[in-house]
């Protein structure tokens, strides 16, 4: 998985003119298809800093009218911006922390157990990869219903510890322990439990942390099943409390902006600190 | 724990619960155990709402009170296939497929050979291609509306500058798809393009030395190694991108709420407005298992396909 940070090893030194070339031509095309994909991040953050007056009058020509926060302030003030983080983090802390250790459980149980049952489990969650679960909101509503669950936490986060694709991260990681290491631990007089806990666990930190990271972001930015589930505007998360400020007749692009990026600042943070493994978990979890 | 040190047969056997003896007990239990948490969760909220909307797609279910409604057999499944609406909106995410997947693997695959080409600024190729991916789609929405927006938006102003005449983002048909196609390219090729980075790392740097020394190229190399190298990978893209975007909904209910007329509507949100809309649970449950098991034929067909070529490469 480190080769992903390497660099590319290019043209063998001597080459000849040509390749230099042609590597400097790529250079030129990405950066500028880089920068014209960062085009829309700039151009919210602009509008954000404007007042609509001027938007509207000189849409193009960015430094009309001066810059102002005021439409952060504006956003802040008008909806409830506040409690939709607070609930969009509390349901992807939750999600994370069950589907870390529900999911490591079972991967644990997979790797190093042998158990009655063992070959079914492995074989469900196997099935369960290729189902497309966004395709079953109408039965899951019905469902959750019926338990009592809709307007709770629990059935935003249930959903994402069913994933059987973390068991098989942590499955994956686990078969790459060397069996001498857990040998040594039981002999110690260590409970499986214990093996679980204090041996695997700690050696795992790159799969807990893909896991924990692929599914934060999954879970903050679900739209559909937090659409149906939380219907009352206080409990709503960040991405379906956003999709309710759009209102083609009254445009107010610099409050609308405002509040867009206020959406997505906090995951920018989270996908600048934890990048490479972000990375590094779409590569395993995507070519398995 | 000791007792199982003593009792265990030889040195020469294999280590503890890994070897061809009999699992002890502790061991059993321990198994039941550590599944048990994930596998309630997984039966009860993955599996069980597969079952639900077999048993509902029977019945004359409403959504707004709790109960099953009447027994009516097949009659919601006759009703689903012989609706116009339903295929016209099934048709509509397969056409946004089709839209989407060239344009998303190609560009992919063409944006990673270039960035293996280069050594410096992995970080900021990174985040200008990846980071739209990790934004949620409320918020890509509502900057491209912002873009789109007639008269002042940037995109029409850009399509006026370069010439092309500028279509009406939102509210004609092919405009709308146009919106959306443009929207979803840039917001997920990252994942495509990452999936691309990764399989262009594990080609070995001696094979590109080897060439460069028989006086191949940089594009010829490209051509001729990465290229075919990367077969697997873009079959797997492929088979992702497909999946991902025949699961369309959220772009498209948010820019342009299936509209105009239903023109762009996609299969997901035919089967929330008759679910949650018309609030007729047990009918939408009948064409959410036509549209299931359609995805999962297509995704059993490629795991077949892939597990055979995997077997016959092996021999």
């Amino acid at each position: 998985m480190t080769t992903i940070t390497q660099p590319r090893p290019a043209e063998p030194k001597g080459a000849v003119n040509g390749a230099k070339l042609f590597n400097r031509l790529c250079a030129v095309c990405l950066t500028l298809f880089a920068l014209i994909w960062l085009v829309p991040f700039v151009w919210a953050l602009i509008t954000s800093l404007r007042d609509d007056a001027s938007i509207t009058q000189s849409p193009t020509s960015i430094f009309a009218g001066g810059w102002s926060l005021d439409a952060y302030s504006t956003a802040w003030d008008n909806h409830p911006i506040g409690t939709w983080y607070l609930n969009s983090l509390v349901i992807s802390v939750l999600a994370v922390i069950f589907t870390v250790a529900f999911c490591s459980m079972a991967g644990f149980a997979l790797a190093f157990l042998r158990f009655r049952g063992r070959g079914l489990v492995m074989a469900v969650a196997t099935a369960g990869l290729m189902l497309p679960t966004e395709a079953l909101v109408l039965p899951q509503f019905i469902e959750y219903r019926s338990f009592h669950l809709l307007g709770t936490f629990w059935a935003l986060v249930l959903p994402s510890v069913a994933a059987p694709i973390s068991v098989f991260v942590f499955h994956s990681f686990f078969r790459g322990i060397p069996t001498a290491l857990i040998e040594a631990a039981r002999i110690d007089g260590a409970s499986w439990w214990r093996v679980y806990a204090n041996v695997c666990m700690p050696i795992c930190r790159p799969a807990v942390s893909t896991v924990a990271i692929l599914t934060f972001i999954s879970s903050w930015n679900s739209f559909l099943w937090p659409l149906l589930v939380l219907s009352q505007t206080k409990s709503q998360t960040i991405p379906v409390g956003l999709a309710s400020l759009v209102d083609p007749s009254s445009p107010q692009y610099a409050e609308v902006m405002a509040s867009s990026v206020l959406g997505f600042i906090p995951l920018i943070a989270v996908f600048l600190v934890f990048q490479r493994q972000i990375v590094q978990g779409i590569a395993t979890t995507g070519i398995k | 724990m000791t007792t199982v040190v003593s009792t265990r047969p030889a040195p020469t056997a294999a280590p503890t619960g890994l070897a061809a003896d009999r699992p002890t007990r502790s061991e059993r239990r321990a198994g039941r155990l550590l599944t048990a948490p994930f596998l309630v969760v997984y039966l009860l909220f993955l599996v069980g709402p597969v079952l639900v909307g077999v048993v509902l797609s029977f019945f004359n279910t409403t959504t707004v009170k709790s109960g099953l409604g009447d027994f009516v057999g097949l009659s919601n499944y006759r009703e689903v296939l012989g609706d116009s609406l339903f295929w016209e909106s099934m048709w509509h995410s397969v056409l946004f497929t089709l839209l989407t997947t060239p344009p998303l693997v190609i560009l992919a695959l063409g944006v990673a050979i270039l960035a293996s080409r280069i050594r410096r600024g992995r970080l900021f190729y990174r985040i200008a291609f990846f980071l739209p991916y990790v934004v949620p789609s409320s918020v890509v929405t509502l900057v491209f509306l912002w873009m789109y927006t007639p008269q002042i938006g940037l995109i029409p102003k850009v399509f006026g500058a370069v010439g092309l005449p500028v279509p009406d983002f939102i509210g004609s048909t092919s405009g709308g798809w146009t919106a959306v196609v443009l929207m979803t390219v840039w917001w997920t090729f990252g994942f495509n393009f990452v999936l691309y980075t990764a399989a262009i790392q594990d080609v070995p740097a001696d094979v590109y030395e080897a060439a460069a020394i028989d006086g191949a190229s940089p594009w010829q190399q490209i051509r001729h190694i990465t290229v075919p190298l990367l077969g697997r990978t873009t079959s797997l893209v492929l088979i992702l991108q497909i999946l991902a975007s025949l699961k369309v909904f959220d772009q498209i209910y948010q820019l342009l709420g299936g509209g105009p007329n239903q023109s762009t509507r996609p299969v997901i949100e035919y089967i929330y407005d008759t679910g949650f809309t018309a609030y007729r649970g047990g009918y939408g449950a009948a064409a959410t298992m036509v549209y299931f098991v359609i995805i999962v034929a297509i995704s059993a067909a490629w795991y077949g396909l892939r597990r055979r070529r995997a077997t016959s490469s092996a021999a």
